[in-house]
């Protein structure tokens, strides 16, 4: 399970990378959003996957899942997120005001 | 226990909320910004009373033990670091009154301002590893909105690169610590190093501590500096100058912090790359501010330079290393910001940043020339100025540990940075004075306050060195010997 | 842009109102059980945002009108409040304790210093969420 996740992970960061490289906002916040994603499965990997119910007070039984990745992606996917909505609306700003969804195109005459 | 450790970051937290409340009230958010500040700047001072007599503090929140819970730990090296942020930050503030314009104090500068220099605090002073990369972001993202500020063409473009490099760099830091996590078990700072002093450091720990030496490398702008140049140049002067005082130089404590108290089992892996990282750092950055004739680029490039001549430091691991490291670190905070603020103003007076159209300032502008002299003469390392120690200690460090090349590299790049100091003063105060006051495209009303009191604080760091040489080493004794930073989060 | 959607619109008037008592659910179930603050403020926003789509921005800000950028700056208050307020009694800072009240309906219900906490999360999330929605969407 856990080698099967790794994998998933390793085929997510590639398409991320690929998005990132090429021109446009949009592909490039697509591409970090999903490197993040990538990320935040490789933490819950870190923790071990189904070893035991979930960590909580209630349920009675032996063994119970590491509850510290979960706490940890949970954070990692708001920053994500927040991160991910200031960058769109960043975007979506130039895009408005320069009318060009190109990174090239964004390149000042200044010292270029 | 100590609560005064959470109190560096809650103050200017809880002050950004209540300002971001009081959005129209642009007088009120001025007083209480700097009020919060200066309030900061006298509980560091606290704190490091305490440190000097009591040994290193901690604070585990919500009362969970550690490795459980997160502990905040206060040694003397965060706690000097705390107090040169505060002033660093209120000189960039009181120089953003002035600066920075209506139309940026009404979209939230203050608040914005305030939650950089939480983040910024709250690394410094952080046990956890997460909870490092949290305040990371929490001064990222703060960096991000300050940084497009303004925001024309250019200023977009190299804002969006920046905030890509940081997002893929946090990334990376999350990939190192879900390594960490399944390798160790722990993310408690002071638990990591235990558990890996027991098992040894291996092959595959070496290898996540070149990853977290990636990330930290971006952060802080050594070898991978390419988006700093850019970046740090767009933004107005104040926000500028606040980025190149401390946001590569939290990059610089976290590496330190990393590389003493955790992965310092094979230095001659790790801290010898780190060391040709540093030289060939120096090198192209002293290359870089030579070769400039753009005011601000050239100080950005002394940017790199300065980040590369401390982490010299750190590659020694000697008393004496590390204490040039932490002296160095203090005065580069300091005088960075000094630079970057008088190097705006020049911009501000002269309307472009082009060092061939400006000439012969220093006739209308005495006050800002000679400080910009002591800056520089600062910054090359003359005695008795703030740069000297740093300088002997870093040097002396290098030559003990047997890093002969990367010592005379950093004496190299002491030279880099002459030539370049020099070409801005000799270029842009001296000659001849080709504007008139009149012409001029700004003033400076205001402008030299801020200036002053840093000149003074990087002066007084110089002539005083021997009142804070006590803390420094204490310092420096702390980061040799991770046992005492670990039986202080244990006990 | 005048929405015009027949369906969203009725179904909107019905879901909304389930949406946000589940969402109170979800925020006081969260002590012992699945639930939080957290959710709890992302359902109410989900809600929020949704009575958003279909009436357009204009009518709902007429009928709530709360500044989501204040609302959020609060709630963080609120919530390093509760921590700030262990710190004066001496113990380290976030510390949260709890105690049990009889209540005349409820019977025994058990009271935590962490649901002031969670008020706070949960207007924070509603406040940061909103917004960004709206500052997405604001120049249509």
């Amino acid at each position: 399970m856990e080698t099967l996740i790794v994998i998933l992970v390793g085929i997510l960061i590639s398409i991320g990378t690929y998005l990132i490289l090429s021109r446009q906002f949009l592909r490039i916040v697509l591409g970090a959003s999903i490197v993040g994603h990538a990320v935040n499965l490789l933490l819950i990997t870190s923790g071990g996957l189904k070893t035991g119910s979930a960590p909580l007070l209630g349920e009675k039984t032996a063994g119970f899942t590491d509850a510290i990745p979960q706490a940890l992606i949970l954070t990692a996917i708001v920053i994500n997120f927040a991160v991910t909505a200031l960058v769109l609306v960043l975007c979506y700003r130039a895009y408005q005001n320069f009318g060009t969804d190109d990174m090239e195109q964004l390149r000042g005459s200044e010292h270029e | 226990m100590n609560n005064l450790l959470i109190t560096p970051v809650v103050i200017p937290l809880l002050t950004g909320m209540v300002l971001i409340i009081f959005q129209r009230n642009i007088q009120l958010q001025r007083v209480l910004s700097l009020i919060a500040l200066i309030v900061t700047s006298v509980i560091s001072v606290l704190l490091m009373n305490q440190i000097k007599n009591d040994g290193i503090q901690t604070l585990q929140l919500g009362g969970w033990e550690a490795p459980f819970g997160i502990s905040f730990v206060g040694d003397m090296f965060s706690a000097l670091l705390l107090l040169a942020t505060s002033i660093v930050s209120i000189g960039c503030l009181i120089y953003a009154f002035s600066s920075i314009g209506r139309k940026q104090e009404k979209l939230y500068f203050y608040p914005l301002f305030l939650f950089l220099i939480t983040g910024v605090n709250g690394s410094f002073l952080t046990g956890d590893l997460f909870n490092l990369y949290v305040f990371f972001e929490v001064f990222l993202v703060a960096s991000y909105v300050l940084i497009t500020m303004g925001g024309d063409k250019r200023q977009l473009q190299e804002s969006l690169k920046y905030i890509f490099t940081n997002i893929i760099s946090s990334a990376f830091f999350l990939i190192g610590v879900a390594y960490l996590y399944s390798m160790t078990g722990t993310l408690n700072l002071a638990h990591l190093s235990i558990r890996i002093s027991e098992v040894g450091q291996d092959g595959l720990i070496t290898t996540v501590a070149f990853l977290f030496l990636i990330v930290f490398a971006l952060k802080a702008g050594l070898l991978l500096f390419f988006w700093l140049p850019g970046s740090y140049s767009v933004p107005p002067t104040a926000i500028a100058g606040i980025f190149a005082a401390l946001l590569t130089k939290v990059g610089i404590y976290a590496m330190i912090r990393m590389f003493t108290l955790i992965f310092y089992h094979e230095p001659q892996i790790t801290h010898l790359f780190i060391g040709i990282l540093a030289a060939v750092t120096m090198v192209l950055g002293g290359i870089g501010a030579i070769g400039y004739w753009d005011l601000r680029k050239i100080l950005t490039y002394n940017v790199v330079i300065s980040v590369g001549f401390i982490m010299a430091g750190l590659v020694s691991m000697t008393p004496a290393g590390m204490t040039g490291s932490i002296y160095y670190l203090i005065h580069d905070m300091l005088i960075k910001a000094l630079v970057f603020l008088i190097g705006g103003t020049v911009i501000h007076i002269a309307g472009t940043s082009d060092l061939k159209q400006i000439s012969g300032l220093i006739r209308h502008h005495p006050r800002l020339g000679w400080m910009f002299f002591i800056a520089a003469l600062s910054m090359v390392g003359i005695p008795p100025l703030s740069g000297f120690l740093g300088k002997v200690f870093i040097t002396k460090g290098t030559f003990e540990s047997g890093y002969f090349w990367l010592g005379g590299i950093g004496l190299l790049a002491s030279l880099f940075i002459l030539y370049s100091m020099i070409k801005i003063f000799m270029n842009a105060f001296w000659g001849e004075t080709i504007l008139s006051e009149e012409e001029e495209k700004g003033t400076t009303k205001g402008l030299l306050l801020p200036i002053a009191l840093l000149t003074v604080g990087s002066l007084t760091l110089g002539f005083g060195a021997e009142g804070i040489a006590g803390h420094v080493a204490q310092a420096a004794e702390e980061l040799l010997n991770p046992s005492l930073y670990i039986s202080a989060v244990f006990d | 842009m005048k929405p015009n959607d027949v369906i969203l619109r009725s179904v909107t008037r019905v879901a909304a109102v389930i949406i946000l008592t589940f969402s109170i659910y979800l925020f006081m179930n969260g002590h012992h059980h699945p639930g939080g603050g957290f959710i709890g403020g992302l359902s109410t926003a989900s809600a929020i945002v949704l009575l958003y789509l279909s009436f357009g921005i204009e009518k709902v800000r007429e009928n709530i009108r709360t500044d989501f950028k204040k609302l959020a700056a609060i709630g963080v208050l609120i919530a390093i409040g509760t921590g700030t307020a262990s710190v004066l009694f001496g113990k380290p800072f976030l510390t949260q304790t709890f105690g049990h009240v009889d209540l005349p309906i409820f019977g025994d219900t058990e009271l935590a210093s962490a649901l002031i906490f969670d008020t706070g999360v949960a207007l924070a999330v509603i406040g940061t969420a909103v917004n960004i929605i709206l500052s997405i969407s604001e120049d249509r």
